[in-house]
């Protein structure tokens, strides 16, 4: 008989064949597909954060965990109403204008679409524009902007700029990071978080997200 | 007419050492690299600011100050000699005016500081490789190509002395092999796609580079892919072993370059370098421990062992409690040169280059991969081989090899995961054919064509 540790357990081994078999198991059981989730695919994935943070695990193993979980959604997520999936939050993701590093933000897409953010990727050399058009579209919680060098990375000030001018720097925290870029750089340009790595850059996230809960609860 | 090498250009372990290469290259001011003296190679870079118009004035004022310092305090340390490495920022390159005009300066400081000082110098020009800003990259015409080709050709004309690139032909399916620590794609990606893109590269910039005053076409680097398993592996994110086979692999790409006409001193970042200067005889550029202010690596001294000019990658215009930092790197390289080149003098050369080695080797596999007997031996087997896609299949089967004897006779250290990886990678590259095309066939259903346009490779 399939169990929600079972599920977990499968995620953490990347079993992409399994994790299929389980999961129905345990539908065709009656189980709810929200609790699947929770308690089998997302624990699981809650298992192998804590594991890649302290190096026992690589980011090859870690994307196999994430593309097991995945596998297990697809079963699940039909069965769900789109306003039901849990969400950690909602983050738009993109390397500013003139730079075309995207290693460490696919890494960090990965990271933080593992830990139950949606994440919206805008790719590489995004312009200021496209960001601000992105934010509006998407009302994403959280903004990330990356750079690797050292004549793009003023473009993460410029498109803060965007923000504040076209009215939407209040709604959405900004969090950055790359090579050259540091804390002093991102309190110089008023972002509201820096990040080293795409590892701590998730726990950056789940406290702004406390934060973003906490102020609407007041505000509530 | 392309160069072929099937034999190693060295037949003694003992004359594979630093300073020295049977094919040296001599610059119009007269610096002999691979002549017997290790030379400082210095680049540089801005500090955080945007690249436009109205802000050019002031990055020629920065450039134009940094090289001042730089040459001043290399004259004031006796500096035999200094290779300044101009690596350009991508809008230099995206807007060639800029370039050029940095470019220049340079050159035109270093004339100075030979009428002032009587300092030897020579340049290498470095331009981005922006193909790749087009997604899908397009490889052999377009835009970028052409302002690429601009740059290049007018440095040659203006007096550079070295042309090279870090070129990126195939680094967009490099990138997702790297992070699922995929050996097949990383193969695909350097041995069909990168040799491919570099016979198409490096035949027209070695016709470029004919275009000057001795002026040479230097090499390439596989710093998008080799340094960045590095840097991934240095944090943590994948398997040393894995960035270590990257690492080796690299070196058929690299060898490309020379087979179209290049002569060296190939890249800094190049650390697949001593391969390519024990098959080819040409002398090599590296970086390492004064490289630190740049990037961080396992391989800080071995990376000298065999280097003939030896680089700090780059650093920023800021200033640190002494001086700026450029000012600060050269007087590390020369300082660094300067003991390498007294062991030398004191006949002691190989117990100097034996000592690089031994105090890093044991600690990291990416740096046994570097070991001179290591390269030797691999290198020995490459030279068998003709073919660059299977020469890339071969390295990595070789490298797992002595990977694995390596540290079951406790010769290196490794992770305990370490043996796993070796593992699964061999028997990864058993299922590859030894058929380029064949292997294109077998494996483009795993790959995403959204990312890459096969006709750009002549696939």
């Amino acid at each position: 008989m399939a169990t929600l540790e079972n599920v977990s357990q499968c995620v953490l081994d990347g079993d992409l064949d399994e994790i299929k078999v389980l999961v129905q198991a345990l539908l065709d059981e009656g189980m709810d597909p929200i609790k699947i989730i929770n308690e089998g695919l997302i624990a699981g994935m809650n298992i192998v954060a804590p594991l890649f943070k302290s190096g026992e695990m690589f980011v090859p193993e870690v994307m196999e965990s994430a593309d097991t979980m995945n596998e297990g959604m697809k079963i699940v997520k039909p069965l769900i109403m789109d306003a039901d999936m849990p969400s950690k939050g909602k983050i738009i993701i993109g390397t500013v204008n003139g730079d075309l590093h995207d290693i460490g933000k696919n890494l960090l897409i990965m990271m933080m679409e593992s830990n139950g953010y949606v994440v919206v990727d805008l790719g590489v050399d995004v312009k200021e524009e496209d960001f601000v058009a992105a934010v509006k579209k998407h009302q994403p919680e959280i903004v990330g902007m990356s750079s690797l060098l050292t004549t793009t990375m003023m473009k993460i000030d410029s498109t803060i700029k965007q923000l504040i001018k076209e009215g939407v720097r209040d709604q959405v925290k900004v969090i950055i990071g790359g090579a050259p870029v540091t804390q002093e750089f991102a309190d110089d340009i008023g972002a509201d978080g820096y990040s080293e790595d795409a590892s701590t850059a998730v726990d950056l996230c789940d406290r702004m997200m406390d934060e973003i809960c906490g102020q609407q609860a007041i505000s509530a | 007419m392309t160069k072929k090498f099937n034999q190693l250009a060295y037949r003694n372990l003992d004359d594979f050492v630093y300073g020295s290469s049977p094919n040296p290259v001599t610059t119009k001011s007269g610096m002999v690299i691979g002549g017997g003296t290790v030379y400082p190679e210095i680049n540089f870079t801005l500090p955080g600011m945007d690249i436009n118009d109205s802000t050019i004035k002031k990055a020629a004022t920065i450039y134009s100050n940094i090289i001042d310092g730089v040459l001043k305090r290399a004259s004031e340390l006796y500096a035999p000699g200094v290779l300044v490495e101009y690596e350009t920022l991508p809008d230099f390159t995206e807007h060639p005016k800029y370039g050029i005009e940095i470019n220049r300066i340079l050159i035109n400081s270093m004339k100075e500081a030979a009428e002032k000082y009587g300092l030897k110098t020579a340049i290498r020009t470095t331009p981005n490789d922006l193909r790749e800003m087009s997604r899908p990259p397009v490889m052999r015409s377009g835009k970028y190509w052409d302002t690429m080709l601009e740059l290049f050709e007018q440095s040659v004309k203006d007096g550079s002395d070295f042309i090279s690139i870090e070129s990126t032909g195939g680094k967009e399916i490099n990138d997702s092999a790297l992070v699922k620590a995929d050996i097949r794609k990383a193969i695909f990606a350097l041995g069909v796609l990168g040799c491919r893109d570099m016979e198409f590269l490096w035949k027209n910039l070695v016709e470029i580079a004919g275009l000057g005053k001795d002026c040479y076409a230097a090499g390439d680097s596989a710093c998008g892919f080799a340094n960045t398993a590095m840097v991934l592996a240095e944090k943590g994110f994948i398997p040393h072993v894995f960035a270590a086979v990257i690492r080796v692999i690299a070196v058929p790409r690299a060898l490309v370059a020379f087979e179209q006409g290049a002569v060296g001193p190939s890249k800094d970042c190049a650390y697949e370098g001593p391969f390519i200067k024990a098959i080819t005889g040409c002398p090599i550029s590296m970086e390492g421990k004064s490289a630190a202010g740049a990037h961080l690596s396992p391989i800080g001294n071995i990376a000298a062992a065999v280097a003939d000019t030896w680089s700090n990658e780059s650093i920023q215009q800021v200033k640190l409690l002494s001086e700026m930092a450029p000012i600060v790197g050269m007087e590390q390289l020369i300082y660094d040169c300067r003991l390498m080149n007294a062991a030398t003098e004191n006949g002691q050369q190989l117990i100097f280059r034996d000592f690089l080695v031994k105090s890093d080797a044991a600690l990291d596999v990416q740096a046994y991969v570097l070991k001179p007997d290591v390269v030797m031996r691999i290198s020995a087997e490459l030279v068998k081989i003709q073919d660059n896609f299977l020469r890339t299949k071969i390295a990595a089967q070789l490298t797992v090899a002595e990977l694995k004897k390596a540290i079951n006779e406790g010769k290196v250290k490794s992770d305990k995961r370490d043996m796993k990886w070796l593992d699964k990678m061999e028997k990864q590259i058993e299922t590859i054919p030894d058929d380029a095309i064949e292997f294109y066939n077998q494996i483009k259903s795993e790959l995403d064509l959204d990312k890459f346009i096969p006709s750009e490779y002549g696939l």
